[in-house]
């Protein structure tokens, strides 16, 4: 019985924190997307650039003293779980997550983003049938969880696109793909953008890829010689097309391509690209068995 | 140079001298107007509960705090994706004489055409910078079709030096995006000349 009621208290204080945790990634964004505007600012001197990220600034800074979402587009959440196969919530990490989604969006505010599809209504809790999205993996040998959360609002997450290619097409391919897709609909994804391409068999590894190339922090590289090399060409290259923030001109255009891969079936490239926002907001969370967190995209914050 | 500042009511020949590119700050009514609202007025032929003459919409969804007895607080606002208007907005300026559009990102030629018209702009509050654009609303007039959700209701505010509002679209029809683009195509097709060499690793 004993047994029983701790659970119900642990759940409830994780459910506390992940909805303290999700407020704080509504208003302050992570250290490497800080740290990388701040780079990309001091490079610019067009005009309206210059003026855009002096408001970018402004607004952090306003968002984190006032504790509002900087961005009033605070996405359907997404989860990318990492959890220990003796992490001891691990069965009710699904309703916890939930729960503080629901729970952060009545404290924040976030705002009401779901709307159940077909029948066409706003749930007006900002959760509903699947949603927020929860992603799962599971680590042997371990007792802890790591949880990526992330808000992706409608404009960056507007140029998601997969594709499979036949391999005659190659990687140039591939880099058409992304390419093209930031000179249409990446101008309006609130640039300069991060940049998450997948590479895989099909539409879905293809894409999921994508997204997790978004979780890998701003200047990282991939492992491999010839991916980390694409990730190198590919940032160069958009930022020599000066796409600028707000696809109003500037010297650059990305924070960074991250490009993550997978083996592949001999006739099939997938290919998927992802954006992030200028305001990329994610932040990683990781709890052990006892619940004891550690932040680790926001040096020096507490819940 | 002085900030240029428009106040609502706003009239054709407030826009004359504004060009693409140039900075403008919006004093006034400003209300909230995205994908539903205007499917509404144009599809389904639901008149808005709003009159929008001489006066500024704003592609937005907020995030509203509801204070009770029908006073709301706004806590956080900025623009998104225009183009997803696109399709409607040149009978939107027509039926509603509509001045200013804010949004962010460009617009298309149906639009060029409907500011070019009626004498409207389209301008980009620049994005991701909701608390920021939230210090400048003083009140939350009114709100309508509270049916749509938090994000797709119409919510009246009164604004003060809204901004800065960058302008896409002037008047004249003339489109900062679309001049953008004819720039940026070219520079991607020499991008990609160059990168294609590099990353033939199927040999």
């Amino acid at each position: 019985m004993s047994i029983i009621i701790d659970k119900v208290q642990q759940k409830e204080k994780m459910t506390n924190l992940m909805s303290k945790f999700i407020s704080l990634v509504s208003y302050k964004l992570p250290d490497d997307v800080e740290n990388r505007l701040k780079e990309l600012s001091e490079e610019e001197d067009n005009r309206l650039a210059k003026i855009i990220y002096k408001t970018m600034f402004e607004n952090q800074k306003l968002a984190y003293e006032l504790k509002r979402p900087s961005c009033q587009d605070t996405g359907v959440l997404q989860f990318f779980v990492k959890c220990g196969e003796n992490f001891p919530l691990i069965g009710q990490l699904d309703s916890i997550l939930k729960n503080s989604v629901y729970k952060s969006t009545q404290e924040t505010p976030l705002r009401h983003n779901s709307v159940e599809t077909f029948d066409e209504y706003n749930t007006g809790k900002n959760i509903g049938d699947g949603s927020p999205s929860i992603f799962w993996e599971i680590e042997e040998d371990s007792d802890k969880v790591e949880i990526y959360t992330y808000m992706a609002g409608g404009g960056c997450t507007l140029p998601g696109v997969a594709t499979v290619l036949m391999p005659g097409e190659g990687y140039e391919g591939v880099v058409k793909f992304v390419l093209d897709r930031m000179t249409s609909y990446g101008i309006n994804a609130c640039p300069p953008l991060l940049v998450g391409v997948g590479v895989g068999t099909s539409v879905e590894t293809a894409a999921m890829n994508s997204k997790k190339a978004l979780m890998r922090s701003v200047g990282s590289r991939n492992e491999n010689e010839n991916a980390a090399k694409m990730e190198k060409l590919l940032e160069d290259g958009i930022n020599a097309i000066g796409l600028g923030p707000q696809g109003l001109k500037g010297s650059k255009s990305v924070m960074g391509v991250n490009v993550v891969n997978t083996a592949r079936h001999p006739s099939t490239i997938g290919v998927a690209v992802n954006t992030g926002c200028w305001s990329h907001r994610r932040g990683k969370i990781t709890f052990d068995s006892n619940l004891n967190y550690e932040i680790n995209t926001h040096e020096g914050v507490t819940l | 140079m002085s900030k240029k500042v428009l106040t609502t009511p706003i009239k054709d020949e407030d826009l004359k001298d504004i060009r693409i590119g140039d900075i403008i700050y919006l004093t006034g009514t400003l209300v909230t107007c995205r994908d539903v609202a205007h499917r509404r007025l144009i599809e389904e032929k639901i008149p808005l509960p709003v009159d929008l003459k001489g006066k500024a919409i704003f592609h937005a969804g907020p995030i509203v705090r509801d204070l009770g007895n029908e006073e709301y607080e706004i806590v956080s606002i900025g623009p998104t994706t225009s183009m997803r208007m696109e399709k409607f907005e040149k009978e939107f300026i027509e039926e509603t004489g509509v001045k200013l559009i804010v949004g962010k990102g460009g617009m298309g030629k149906n639009t060029e055409e409907g500011c070019r018209t009626h004498k409207a702009l389209h301008l980009v509050f620049p994005a991701g910078n909701a608390v920021y654009a939230a210090t400048s609303v003083e009140q939350i007039k009114e709100v309508h079709w509270k049916d749509l959700g938090m994000p797709e209701s119409l919510w009246v505010c009164e604004v003060n030096e809204f901004g800065p509002l960058i302008v896409s679209i002037d008047a004249e029809g003339n489109n900062i995006f679309e001049e953008n683009k004819v720039e940026f195509n070219k520079k991607k097709e020499e991008q990609y000349k160059l990168i294609s060499e590099q990353v033939r690793f199927i040999k």
